[in-house]
């Protein structure tokens, strides 16, 4: 349904050149949530404006439902505009319209009747769960709302594509929620595609499908939602799962880590397990086969659309061989290991 | 005081608010417009036209650095022209219009300048034509810069339209003058001075009214 090809975009030129995009290439799929992840300034809204050409790549091609993007201009982009609707992270509505008219203003715009209009808006705050507020003015709104207004207005020129630009980043968690979970009735209900793009995993995990990480302008990771978080390729990505899962050692722990293993020492391992692993009982079976004792630190078991996620930070008890032989054993059981440091033995 | 003279100071009431009418009016046709181009053409903007946009730029700079008493006698033989004499509120219009006309447009400029560029980029998401954005986002929504800089114009011309009085355009600036200094009349000269601070106050609240009233934020 949407695809970049080669999309490069530079802002300025010379010395000062910004290559905010480099060599992009995306595919949605009809029907899908694809969401894009990356840090602030990384390029996540100059990519999603090159959808709708508001920016212009200055390389590459982009389609929309099969129409090349980069060829259109003028009254031909403005009606590929209206097929592809989109939200802001400050909703944009205009604040000297109220509510019913913001979400009229596309309508207005194709040249609608005013009972055409009448037909399209009505249903549309009803299905926002605003139409009760259709007189109110957007100041009176809370962020939620405003946003929800915002999303009437993107679906009132019937589109096939939604396009959302860190949507939910100024709304607090449990609005957050809310407005992913219209996001994801509108894709099952209306069938409409989901481009959409955050700085936060908790979004990507509630309603996409697959999701690209993007890192200073190039896309360098692009999975299904489940493999991405249970086993992310690049260092970022895995930066972003940390974060995510919030575990981190605990603090007194990192005080007392050290990089390499002295005489007396015990590794201390974060384990991340999904699928089978996560109902085998590995620990016991260490305990058993290779003679190591097994001090969990911190552990939590996270699941992520159809799958389980299990993570843990644990000290190893045992001699050096048996604990390589352990972290040998785990790695043949599909869990990934990481040796955070080693602490010296405490008895 | 004689009915004459009450009547003179009518007379030059009317006629102050006749040339703040005109002049008002006009400056607004076109000053709004051009305002709005001034905007519109900037690099980066709906219209991007950058040497349009200089080119417009400078000649409402050169319009507004002009001194108006200046400009009122530079522009003679085109008042001339346009209403057939020098003289009188017609005349005094045409100088009074020339000079809001670039005011007016800058502080349209200014109001534009005020909209979240974010509503325009969602307007253009949507598919809007530039002249859509225009008339459905830009100006609706600057409307209450726009009411205030009209205000703060229309007060400006009354202080100006007492200085193109003075020079033989009559209202309440020539009144002012002719019986009030050269005659020594200080009364003729208060009751001008306090109809005009009195027509101030009522541009400024009634505009200031306007404005409350089309706020929604
Ligand atoms: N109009 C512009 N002119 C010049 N540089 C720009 C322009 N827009 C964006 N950039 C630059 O391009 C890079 C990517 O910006 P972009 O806005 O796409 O990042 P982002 O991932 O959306 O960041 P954030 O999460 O902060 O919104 C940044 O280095 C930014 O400074
Ligand atoms: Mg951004």
């Amino acid at each position: 349904m949407i695809e970049l090809s080669n999309v490069s975009k530079t802002y300025g030129s010379g010395e000062s050149a910004v290559h905010a995009l480099k060599d992009v290439n995306l595919r949605v799929p009809k029907g899908t949530i694809h969401g894009v992840i990356g840090l602030s300034g990384a390029g996540k809204s100059t990519l999603i404006r090159c959808v709708n050409l508001l920016e212009r790549p200055t390389q590459g091609s982009v389609t929309v439902d099969g129409q090349e993007m980069t060829r259109l201009s003028g009254s031909a982009l403005n009606q590929a505009r209206h097929r592809i609707g989109m939200i802001f992270q400050h909703f944009n509505l205009l604040t000297t319209r109220n509510v019913y008219d913001n979400v009229a203003l596309p309508l207005e715009l194709m040249g609608e009747k005013r009972s055409v209009i009448k037909e399209r808006v009505l249903p549309l705050l009803e299905m926002v769960g605003l139409a009760d507020k259709a007189q109110q003015y957007p100041a009176q709104l809370s962020g939620g709302q405003k946003q929800r207004v915002a999303i009437a207005r993107a679906l009132a020129s019937k589109p096939n594509v939604l396009l959302c630009d860190e949507a939910t980043s100024a709304l607090d968690p449990q609005t957050t929620g809310s407005i992913l979970e219209l996001l994801r009735d509108i894709n099952q209900q209306l069938g409409i595609t989901i481009l959409l793009i955050t700085h936060e995993m908790e979004v990507v995990k509630s309603i996409c499908y697959r999701v690209s990480l993007i890192s200073n302008g190039a896309l360098v990771e692009d999975a299904e939602v489940g493999d991405f978080f249970t086993a992310p390729v690049t260092q970022l990505g895995r930066e972003f799962l940390n974060d995510f899962l919030q575990l981190t050692p605990p603090k007194e722990l990192l005080e007392r880590l050290e990089a390499a293993p002295g005489p007396a020492t015990h590794p201390v391992v974060r384990l991340t397990f999904s699928g089978d692993a996560v109902s085998t009982p590995l620990i016991s079976r260490l305990a058993r086969d290779c003679n190591v004792d097994v001090s969990i630190l911190q552990a939590k078991v996270e699941s992520i659309q159809d799958r389980t996620l299990g993570l843990m930070i644990a000290e190893l008890l045992g001699s050096e061989a048996q604990t390589r032989e352990a972290m040998d054993y785990l790695q043949s059981h599909q869990l990934q290991v990481e040796v955070l440091g080693h602490v010296q033995r405490t008895s | 005081m004689s009915s004459a003279l009450v009547n003179l100071i009518l007379q030059a009431t009317l006629d102050t608010l006749y040339m703040v009418a005109i002049s008002g009016v006009i400056s607004t046709l076109v000053g709004l417009p051009l305002g709005v181009l001034l905007y519109a053409t900037r690099p980066r903007q709906i219209l991007a036209q950058p040497v349009l946009n200089q080119v417009l730029s400078i000649i409402t700079n050169v319009g507004r650095s002009i001194p108006f008493i200046i400009l009122m006698v530079a522009i003679i033989p085109f008042t001339r022209m346009l209403v057939g004499t020098s003289i009188g509120i017609n005349a005094a219009s045409v100088p009074l219009t020339i000079a809001a006309i670039p005011f007016v447009a800058r502080l349209i400029e200014g109001a534009l300048n005020e909209v979240s560029p974010g509503l325009v980029e969602s307007a253009q998401s949507m598919g809007a034509t530039p002249w859509q954005i225009i008339c459905k986002v830009l100006v609706p929504e600057a409307r209450g810069g726009i009411i205030t800089g009209l205000t703060i114009t229309l007060v400006t011309l009354v202080s100006y339209s007492a200085m193109a009085g003075a020079v033989g355009g009559g209202g309440l600036g020539d009144l002012g003058i002719r019986y009030g200094y050269n005659r020594f009349n200080p009364t003729i000269m208060l009751i001008t001075v306090v109809i005009l601070v009195v027509m101030v106050q009522v541009f400024q609240s009634v505009g200031d009214y306007l404005v409350r009233k089309s706020d929604r934020k």
